[in-house]
């Protein structure tokens, strides 16, 4: 056990000269390596360019070098132009083409893939969501280089920082890979503002290779809330709600009361109390509100990985000793059928 | 439609319910004395594949379901596990316990691209994402590699005829994708609801066939491109109290400025 134990001291040593060698600058070796380029992967949606796609362009301002940003889709002009107002991008490639419409992996990946051989470029990023979790692994894979997941801050060009085992420990982890294929966490990186920009749209590369699967239907979660991701406020609601009626009777009035987006935890989602994509936490959604207010909600680490980003936690639970309240900042000991309405009345007032 | 030879990737991680403590040396997590047990995501796909043999969902029937897992001797308690839950057999390919031996995402999809030859498996089901990690990466890259479709986080599977229908869980709702065989599925939480192996099924486990290889059988070598340059505790988050009523809570939020 002393070996292992020397050995593993003496590899934290050693790794101390390298890793600051890696932010020398560009003085030091990176005056000998490629001019730095990155390709922003966007997404969109019949049409609609999806705004929170563009903390892939803030991320890639953080790495430096040029930024160029990637659509594709049907009728994608409208789209691209709208991404071109970006200030710092230096271009938007754009391929018009219907059959990528859906984002389905198995073609969308070879046509990512292409583009980025043509336009050599050192980095490639995209958001950390349902689409850039299929897409990007895939991806890599075509060009043989081990994908950065979900990372949260950006140390040098190839040194990252991303949250491991439900956020319990911070890895900060660099790529010897030529070509960089990364996913960021939306929270850790703010949407780039579509305004001050003029890049150039230019057609990208289309290989036209078939997609080895088909779209057959969506059944999309509509509501007038604010969207959970990006919400600046967030009321969740856990098991303690009791059931699916007493959920929507106490947190929807709760919710409208301070304009926040609704969210759950697994407990309440699996309970079947709310609808799955209101799940917060490691295998749902990773959310950094201005206020997370937590109703009903023990407080498990995975239901914490998804909101202990948030700036201010507030807890409402009956159980004293729940471990929400080793992170609020905010906690009331109480009732929540009794005090949740009070809270909403007196919010509401206000 | 030929008969489903399914191929299910199982991970041995720290148990859930554990909080993984960072070690000293800052190079990873305390794994020495902690509990482990299979990455939960891989028991939904050991039981989704029982299940499509039990309830008969694929017209051509099951032919096989083999675990493998590659990681320290260890990982044989997981592979028994998968066997008690209603695999046939397994492959284990050992590595290097601790760190040493850790395997990057695309090392072990060019391990189970390897596999998926050897084996002639038409189906591949893997979880979507290991809770160690969190990379959420192995079943892209192995059906990237293969160019095979892949339906990532599924929460429903059915067959009709020769084609496969996968519902997945997306952002804001679920969305439904349908691709021939042979394919890769990685599963989600709401998929089913894993059983527990019995005693009698645990018993019965120990004498089906574990078959040992390693790396380099199969091709592969553990070739890593991400160096861990150091491993630390997140910020730590201190409590702010507790207030006497509703009225204490909102005037705290309102110091704060969360409201």
């Amino acid at each position: 056990m002393f070996p292992a134990a020397r050995r593993l001291a003496l590899r934290g040593v050693t790794s101390l000269p390298r890793s600051t060698s890696a932010l020398a600058g560009p003085f030091s070796q990176s005056a000998f390596q490629r001019l730095l380029s990155s390709l922003a992967i966007l997404e969109q949606r019949e049409g609609q360019l999806n705004h929170g796609s563009l903390s892939a362009i803030t991320a890639a301002k953080k790495i430096g070098g040029s930024v160029h940003g990637f659509v594709a889709g049907s009728s994608i002009k409208s789209v691209a132009e709208e991404a071109a107002k970006v200030e710092g991008v230096e271009k938007i490639i754009a391929v018009d083409n219907a059959a990528y419409d859906k984002g389905l992996p198995e073609n969308f990946a070879s046509l990512v893939v292409e583009n980025i051989k043509k336009g050599g470029y050192t980095h490639v990023i995209a958001g950390h969501t349902a689409f850039g979790k299929s897409l990007m692994p895939r991806v890599a894979a075509l060009l043989d280089s081990q994908q950065i997941s979900d990372i949260t801050a950006i140390e040098s060009e190839n040194t990252f920082v991303r949250p491991i085992y439900a956020g319990n420990a911070i890895a900060t982890v660099e790529s010897s890979d030529s070509v960089k294929i990364i996913t960021i966490r939306g929270t850790a990186f703010p949407a780039a503002e579509i305004q001050g920009g003029s890049a150039a749209v230019e057609d990208g590369v289309d290989p036209k290779s078939e997609a080895t699967s088909e779209w057959v239907s969506e059944d999309l979660a509509k509501s007038d809330r604010p969207d959970l991701a990006t919400a600046g406020k967030v009321v969740s609601g856990g098991r303690g709600l009791k059931s699916k009626e007493d959920f929507d009777k106490i947190m929807q009035p709760f919710a409208d009361s301070i304009g926040a987006a609704i969210g759950a935890s697994r407990a309440a989602v699996d309970s079947g109390y709310a609808d799955n994509s209101l799940q917060v936490g490691q295998t749902g959604k990773v959310v950094a509100p201005q206020l997370y207010m937590a109703v009903g909600i023990s407080g498990a680490i995975q239901h914490l990985a998804g909101m202990k980003d948030s700036k201010v936690i507030a807890a409402i639970n009956k159980d004293p000793d729940a471990p929400i309240f080793q992170v609020a900042d905010v906690g009331l000991v109480g009732d929540l059928f009794e005090k949740v309405p009070e809270l909403t009345e007196k919010l509401k007032s206000s | 439609m030929s008969a489903l030879r399914i191929l299910v990737p199982v991970k041995r991680v720290i148990d859930y319910a554990v909080k993984p403590r960072v070690n000293k040396a800052q190079t990873g997590v305390e794994t020495a004395g902690v509990k482990h047990s299979m990455n939960p995501f891989d028991e939904l796909s050991i039981e989704e594949s029982v299940r499509i043999r039990e309830k008969k969902k694929a017209p051509g029937g099951v032919e096989d379901i083999c675990a493998i897992s590659a990681g320290p001797a260890k990982a044989v308690d997981t592979l028994r596990t998968a066997m008690a839950m209603g695999a046939d057999r397994a492959i284990h390919v050992e590595t290097a316990d601790g760190d040493e031996g850790a395997l990057e995402p695309l090392t072990v999809a060019k391990m189970l691209r390897a596999v998926v030859d050897k084996e002639k498996s038409n189906l591949v089901i893997l979880g979507k994402q290991s809770i160690d990690d969190d990379a959420a990466q192995t079943g892209q890259m192995l059906a990237g590699l293969l160019g095979w479709p892949q339906a990532t986080q599924a929460s429903r599977v059915e067959f009709s005829g020769d084609s496969v229908e996968v519902t997945k869980e997306v952002d804001g709702g679920v969305e439904t994708v349908r691709a021939k065989l042979p394919m890769v599925i990685t599963t989600d939480l709401r998929l089913n609801e894993p059983r527990y192996a019995s005693l009698p099924n645990i018993m019965k486990a120990k004498k089906k066939p574990l078959v040992k290889m390693s790396l380099s059988d199969l091709g592969v070598t553990n070739e890593r491109k991400l160096k861990i340059v150091k491993v630390t505790e997140p910020p730590a988050r201190q409590g702010g109290g507790k207030v006497e009523d509703v009225d204490g809570m909102i005037s705290k939020l309102k110091e704060l400025g969360a409201l």
